[in-house]
């Protein structure tokens, strides 16, 4: 049994998965990882299950140092500067660390959220099947709270398997996809129009509980006291001073806020990755649409097995090349201008 | 014969969730259509639900849209909502012990001066009633009950605390309420209970369930002490009674 110890990890880093569901009705928030999809596929590079328990990063950096033995690793989600003991390490990757061996992760770049997985998961006592830390309710294993300097995660000794890289579509820029409801009847129509014309930008006081909205005030037809109800990841909340708080995973169950519209569970781990600060818009869609996408969003976490690649000639980009000479082009490794043909054919 | 029941409003929550919104109050007939449908679909479970979570007015049906698209499941459970609310059948009610005002209630005295009534007198009135969870939400185990008397009916503090102690015995607005973990309120602190609605390594973990009744019972501090430190140790402390 090897473990990882931590000798320096920014706030807001803890151990997640897929989440505690099935007690809301007693009050239990499930929890879970942030971004799903960066999860499995951080999972899916060290051959665990897609939802294992993994080390959720916050915006900061952390350092890990492997103990009683090598550990290896996958990380995904926000790109991040990364080495092991000076060797560079490519988010979207697996490495191994020697015992002794130190990976230094940097601040995030482009996102807020990375996974740590470490092959055979993280050892922990399951609490209603999940590792999860939900500090509030005292849940949450090896440590019920966010991670600290000091704190130890004992894992499985590395396999010694081969490094893996995985390839992901990248949709980081697009708007975030809205469904109306289920209080949209407590807003006039040009407030949902200012909602989805607006510029928003996520504020720094944001955390797990809730994203806080900075943009344009929306006005509530009446009040904005209603009896509570029913919350779920995304919804957006519209307290009385009019800047939206959108529920994240370690929401409240209930809320008494009227809530003008849900973000898109395909959309949901993109969202949580945007940076505070950074402005990003909102677009409305039909159910039928949102429901299609969280078909298609399925599909991609079951497809994630089938995107590994080994993790050689990373750099020179095979894929893109085979791509392109399956499709007919010929393409030239040492001829920049055939490259650009590349991209439009492969998929 | 019955007249028809009204059909509750079918409200999206996002892809994976449907309110079934019964009222837009907080309206006991509402609350027990709520918990009927909530009772009818744990008897009938539907394909596709993950998980059912009962408000005061709503029942917010989870799912998983790739088993079972919006309109096919709000078809089912329309149908579920419309079957006529049955006669209550078995009531677990529960007996919870509680050390009014001093340090452990430190709003009963100024809500007795609001309502122009002594101390006992609130207490009186409360230990009274004949509760039923509503809702449990928030954080886990809070405990909304209805049933509150009309005449303790308050409007919530105008400044919420950041922090109340665990096991808070409250009112606010038409409400009262059973509070487990220490966090933020806006409702005033009549008095607390070791008994924990929320434990971890106890069985059950929550000890009640949307529809149970409750009845309270007056305590000294010395009582609650000795209760609390049981509780903590694992006893239920809440006592059941006969249905």
């Amino acid at each position: 049994m090897s473990k990882l110890v931590i000798s320096s990890i920014g706030p807001a880093s803890s151990v997640q998965d897929g989440g505690r569901p099935g007690a809301q009705r007693y009050g239990l928030v499930p929890s879970g990882a942030m971004d799903r999809l960066a999860l499995a596929a951080a999972n899916t590079l060290v051959g665990n299950q897609l939802f294992a328990a993994s080390v959720e990063i916050g915006p900061f950096g952390a350092v890990f140092t492997a103990r009683e033995g090598a550990v290896r690793v996958a990380l995904s989600g926000a790109p991040r500067n990364a080495d092991i003991s000076g060797r560079a390490v490519a988010s979207d990757a697996s490495a191994t660390l020697a015992e002794g061996e130190t990976l230094t992760l940097g601040f995030a770049r482009g996102g807020s959220f990375s996974y740590l997985a470490i092959e055979g998961g993280i050892e922990g006592e399951l609490m209603f099947g999940s590792l999860a830390v939900n500090a509030r309710a005292g849940l949450g294993s090896p440590y019920p709270r966010p991670l600290q300097s000091g704190d130890e995660l004992r894992a499985a000794a590395a396999s010694g398997a081969a490094e893996r890289r995985i390839v992901i579509p990248d949709v980081a820029d697009a708007p975030i996809r809205i469904l109306f409801g289920p209080q949209d009847d407590e807003f006039a129509d040009a407030t949902k129009k200012l909602l989805l014309d607006s510029a928003w930008k996520i504020s720094a006081t944001s955390d797990r509980m809730g994203y806080r909205l900075e943009g344009p005030a929306l006005k509530h037809l009446h009040g904005h006291n209603i009896v509570s109800d029913g919350t779920v990841n995304g919804s957006i909340q519209v307290p009385g001073n009019g800047q939206p708080i959108v529920l994240m995973p370690d929401r409240g169950t209930s809320g008494g806020y009227p809530k003008i519209a849900t973000v898109i569970s395909a959309d949901f781990g993109r969202f949580a990755q945007i940076q505070a600060g950074r402005a990003f818009r909102f677009k409305s869609v039909s159910m039928a649409e949102a429901q299609a996408e969280a078909n298609k969003f399925w599909e991609l976490l079951r497809s994630l097995p089938d995107r590994l690649r080994g993790a050689e000639h990373f750099d020179l980009n095979i894929e893109a090349l085979s791509d392109a000479n399956v499709a007919g082009h010929a393409v030239s490794a040492v001829d920049a201008g055939t490259w650009q043909i590349a991209s439009p054919v492969t998929s | 014969m019955a007249a028809p029941l009204t059909p509750p409003r079918l409200l999206p929550s996002g892809d994976s969730a449907i309110t079934v919104e019964f009222s837009r109050n907080i309206d006991d007939a509402a609350n027990q259509r709520v918990l009927a449908l909530d009772r009818a679909h744990a008897a009938e479970p539907i394909a596709g639900v993950t998980e059912t979570v009962p408000t005061y007015r709503s029942l917010l049906v989870h799912y998983d849209s790739v088993q079972i698209g919006f309109e096919a499941l709000g078809e089912k459970l329309m149908a579920l909502a419309q079957r006529p609310v049955p006669t209550a059948t078995k009531t677990r009610r529960w007996r919870i012990p509680v050390a009014y005002g001093g340090e452990h209630g430190i709003d009963l005295e100024d809500v007795a001066k609001a309502l122009n009534t002594t101390p006992d007198d609130i207490v009186a009135r409360h230990v009274a009633g004949d509760y039923r969870v509503a809702m449990i939400g928030f954080t886990p185990g809070w405990s909304y009950l209805s049933g509150l008397e009309k005449s303790l009916h308050m409007p919530r503090q105008q400044n919420p605390r950041l922090l109340t102690p665990a096991g808070t015995i409250s009112i606010g607005g038409v409400q009262t309420g059973v509070q487990c973990l220490a966090g933020p309120s806006g409702w005033h602190l009549l008095g607390r209970t070791a008994v924990r609605t929320y434990q971890l390594h106890r069985d059950p973990i929550f000890l009640l369930e949307p529809g149970d009744a409750i009845s309270f019972a007056s305590v000294d501090a010395k009582i609650f002490a000795e209760q609390d430190r049981a509780a903590e140790a694992g006893e239920l402390i809440a006592e059941l009674m006969a249905s």
